[in-house]
């Protein structure tokens, strides 16, 4: 039986165990380096699993006598094998691999690691493979944005059943006040309401079944429940237009391909048909998809943002290290081959200790930047109190329980923070915990004083009235993934338009095969590829040897978000986001999952959770 | 006009065991030619993202490892409105999709296919990163084909026997995630001594 099992079983346990309370050993509380006082002596809430994410996720905090969270605890299952499977497999081919890592971010992942390949041979891709990439990660960002938003994210705080109450009349007013989005006339919202009502009544909750309807913590009017309600459905079927993007040039969806030296697709402008190379026929329907999730951004994903927005505008807990340390490596390159900082489009850099004001450069070949620690991680290095760089990454299971943990390693009650306490390594900048993820990326653009990123940011601030450190927080998380959401949108126009354009100057290269045979490449070379996945930072490094991979490694967002504290005791960024929250009721950890949330976590890349009954309601241990 | 039948298999090809459904269909795909309205389709852990093809299919045929409880390798064969039980408990991997919630999508958007069966097979090891099928996995995918074929016989497809399988570059997965490539590799193997 593996680890990951044990967690499980454990938590559906946990429930059962009917463990008298511990009296908790009074702590007057430990100061973090990085700004947080932590406080152990409240009553522990566990959450286990957090839903609606991918993989799994344990989450434990202390709360104080008034329900205010004063210590964090996040735990988590994380992909480790793949160094081991594309051992001594052709660099060629390990995008297809990485691809299947995870259901979500398959084309980051392939994009990432063909980067690295090419990195590390010293390929340079074409001008058009470089506008393609960019719409293919562009589109896999809005898509992603768009169905994190409405199917992971906003049940976090629209209540489904309050939905059923609303007036539809008053719904169609509201959704007409805020957009002239043309799906709004009464008889729509009555017909849908008709059909949830219909739906609920027949038992099967469906995709609505893990929430706490009718919590306190839910601010929204019926009506605008209700209109959350429709755009949930209306972007649920909307999403596959954008996939669309991906089958075009990728080939094929899910699973699209991918190719070390540039796109696998050929261009022929005069060709017909769906099957084949890419022609005008196709390039039209991109250019339509493109309009599409533009409007929608700009008509149904921004007004809903703000609508919420405007009712949560003073909840501003959740911003932990956001305000404080974050990072991103930046992506999107405006011409093919270039990837310093002024020629990629998302922006690239670190900021520490709150100081917005200096942007530290980042070097991913840099051995003293980032570093990956397991002092708290389920993993064994020689001297733990030094952390490795991913290209003398090593990954050796050492599972453990600390000495202050409850319950068994089957059957795990409580955590021992103190000790190891998760599958999730801890990667440092420079020593500092950081923030990945879309708000990085706009606090970093918005520090640089780039227009794209700091003009919108400022609106939504003006719009609601708030000050700019509100940025710093959940709902912050939540907007600035809706405006980037409608950036990369405008930004698949401008690649579009510059392909269409190149094409029409009679160029139709897609491919670089000068080093396509292994026979070209040197003995021993190494190479790191990185993009910005839709949720935050993710770089793959990889060793070539013998034209075999020798090592592979990735550091994914999530390891970044969901890291356990470090040798120095600096907490990460999901349990710092968790710090100083109030909860309305620690027995509905509404709060601590709408937080979590909106980090858009991925973490197993792959899991699969075998309850005998399908019972997916996390399980919540108040004592 | 003919009827649009899916043919989908579901899992994540890096898991041991939880390969399977992909594993089948792939092995499906070939052994038979399939008319054009047939779909097959490597799902591998989209989750949600089915949705779409879900909603296409009037039919949908599905292979997945299911955890029934039997012994190892067992195949069960359920339908149409049992489906959604079984697969309730199996969490896919976008965000914990089960399938069973990418069906009640499927319905709230008014397109619910009208048969449904699904082709489970009993795991051994789920657990195995980057691990092969297991022997009893593995032995029972002819039996699955076989099932499918008569399945959607009965649904009146006509899957037409190849007289040479497809060659693997023809194959639903290339790139060296083809099934025989996938597993005859040093470093699959090493995978399993990788186990904790």
């Amino acid at each position: 039986m593996t680890q990951q099992r044990i967690l499980q079983n454990g938590a559906a346990e946990v429930a059962q165990a009917a463990a008298p309370a511990v009296a908790a050993t009074a702590s007057a509380g430990v100061d973090t380096p990085n700004g947080f006082r932590l406080d152990n002596s409240g009553k522990r809430v566990v959450v286990d699993p957090v839903t609606r994410i991918e993989g799994h996720l344990r989450v434990e905090v202390n709360v104080d006598s008034d329900n205010v969270i004063r210590n964090a605890v996040s735990t988590g299952t994380m992909w480790r094998g793949i160094e081991v499977i594309l051992k001594n497999r052709d660099p060629r081919d390990a995008w297809a691999f990485t691809e299947r890592i995870c259901g979500v971010c398959t084309g980051t992942h392939a994009l990432t690691s063909v980067r690295a390949v090419e990195d590390a041979l010293g390929i340079a891709i074409p001008e058009n493979a470089n506008s393609i990439r960019n719409l293919m990660q562009l589109a896999l960002q809005v898509h992603d944005h768009i169905v994190h938003f409405y199917h992971l994210h906003a049940l976090d705080w629209v209540d489904v059943v309050s939905a059923l109450s609303a007036d539809p009349k008053a719904t169609s007013a509201l959704a007409q006040s805020i957009s002239s989005w043309p799906l709004s006339s009464p008889g729509y919202y009555k017909d849908l309401q008709t059909r949830l009502k219909k739906f609920v009544e027949s038992g099967q909750l469906g995709p609505f079944k893990n929430g706490y309807w009718g919590s306190k913590a839910y601010r929204l009017p019926p009506e605008a429940n209700l209109m959350a309600v429709a755009h949930y459905l209306e972007a649920l079927d909307f999403q596959k237009e954008i996939v669309k993007i991906h089958t075009i040039f990728g080939g094929k969806n899910p699973h699209p391909n991918w190719l070390v030296g540039g796109v696998p697709c050929a261009i022929n402008i005069d060709g017909t048909g769906a099957v084949g190379a890419i022609n005008m026929e196709r390039l039209n329907l991109v250019d339509s998809i493109i309009d599409q999730l533009i409007e929608f951004n700009d008509k149904v994903y921004i007004p809903d943002i703000m609508a919420i927005g405007s009712l949560y505008k003073d909840w501003l807990y959740g911003g932990g290290l956001s305000g404080k340390s974050v990072l991103a490596y930046g992506d999107v390159p405006e011409h093919a081959n270039d990837y310093t900082d002024k020629n990629l489009l998302l922006p690239r850099g670190a900021i520490i200790n709150g100081r917005l004001d200096e942007i530290h450069p980042v070097d991913h070949r840099d051995p003293e930047e980032i570093q990956e620690f397991v002092t708290h991680s389920w993993y064994k290095y020689g001297d733990e109190t030094r952390g490795l760089h991913p290209w003398d990454g090593v990954t050796e299971p050492h599972y453990e329980l600390g000495p202050n943990a409850k319950g068994t390693k089957t059957n795990i009650i409580e955590l021992d923070e103190g000790g190891k306490y998760s599958w999730i390594k801890a990667p440092r900048w420079r020593g500092h915990a950081m923030e990945v993820g879309p708000l990085a990326r706009w606090v970093i653009g918005y520090a640089q004083g780039k227009p794209q990123f700091k003009e919108p940011v400022e609106k939504v601030l003006h719009d609601l009235g708030l000050p700019t450190s509100a940025l710093f927080s959940t709902l912050g998380r939540t907007a600035a993934r809706a405006l980037e959401s409608q950036w990369a949108g405008y930004q698949m126009r401008h690649f579009f338009d510059k392909l269409v354009a190149n094409i029409k100057a009679g160029d139709l290269a897609t491919a670089n095969v000068e080093k396509w045979e292994p026979k070209s490449w040197p003995k021993e070379t190494k190479g790191v590829g990185f993009t910005e996945a839709p949720r935050g930072a993710l770089a793959h490094w990889i060793k070539i040897k013998d034209g075999k991979i020798d090592n592979y490694q990735c550091v994914v967002p999530t390891t970044w978000n969901g890291s356990p504290r470090d040798p120095a005791g600096n907490i990460g960024a999901f349990e710092a986001s968790l710090m100083n929250t109030p909860m309305v009721d620690p027995a509905q950890p509404l709060e601590i999952l709408r937080t979590i949330h909106s980090f858009d976590p991925c973490l197993a890349c792959s899991t699969h959770v075998m309850s005998e009954d399908g019972q997916e309601m996390a399980t919540v241990q108040v004592r | 006009m003919a009827r649009r039948v899916l043919v989908l298999g579901i899992g994540n090809i890096l898991w041991g065991d939880e390969g399977f459904g992909v594993r089948a269909v792939e092995a499906f795909h070939r052994r038979y030619a399939l008319p054009e309205h047939v779909t097959l389709l490597d799902g591998g852990t989209q989750g949600l993202y089915l949705v779409q093809y879900v909603r296409e299919a009037d039919d949908l045929l599905v292979f997945d490892a299911i955890d029934y409880g039997l012994a190892p390798g067992t195949l069960k064969i359920v339908r149409d409105g049992d489906v959604p039980k079984f697969t309730g408990s199996k969490k896919m991997s976008l965000h914990q999709t089960g399938f069973q919630e990418v069906l009640s999508a499927a319905d709230l958007l008014g397109d619910y296919p009208s048969r449904l069966a699904l082709i489970g097979c009993q795991p051994l090891d789920l657990e195995n990163w980057g691990g092969p099928l297991t022997e009893p996995v593995r032995g029972a995918i002819a039996a699955a084909v076989t099932a499918a074929h008569d399945i959607l016989l009965e649904w009146g497809v006509d899957c037409v026997l190849r007289a040479e399988p497809l060659a693997p570059e023809l194959a639903l997965l290339k790139h060296d995630i083809d099934h025989q490539s996938y597993e005859s590799r040093r470093g699959a193997d090493a995978a399993g001594e990788w186990r904790d």
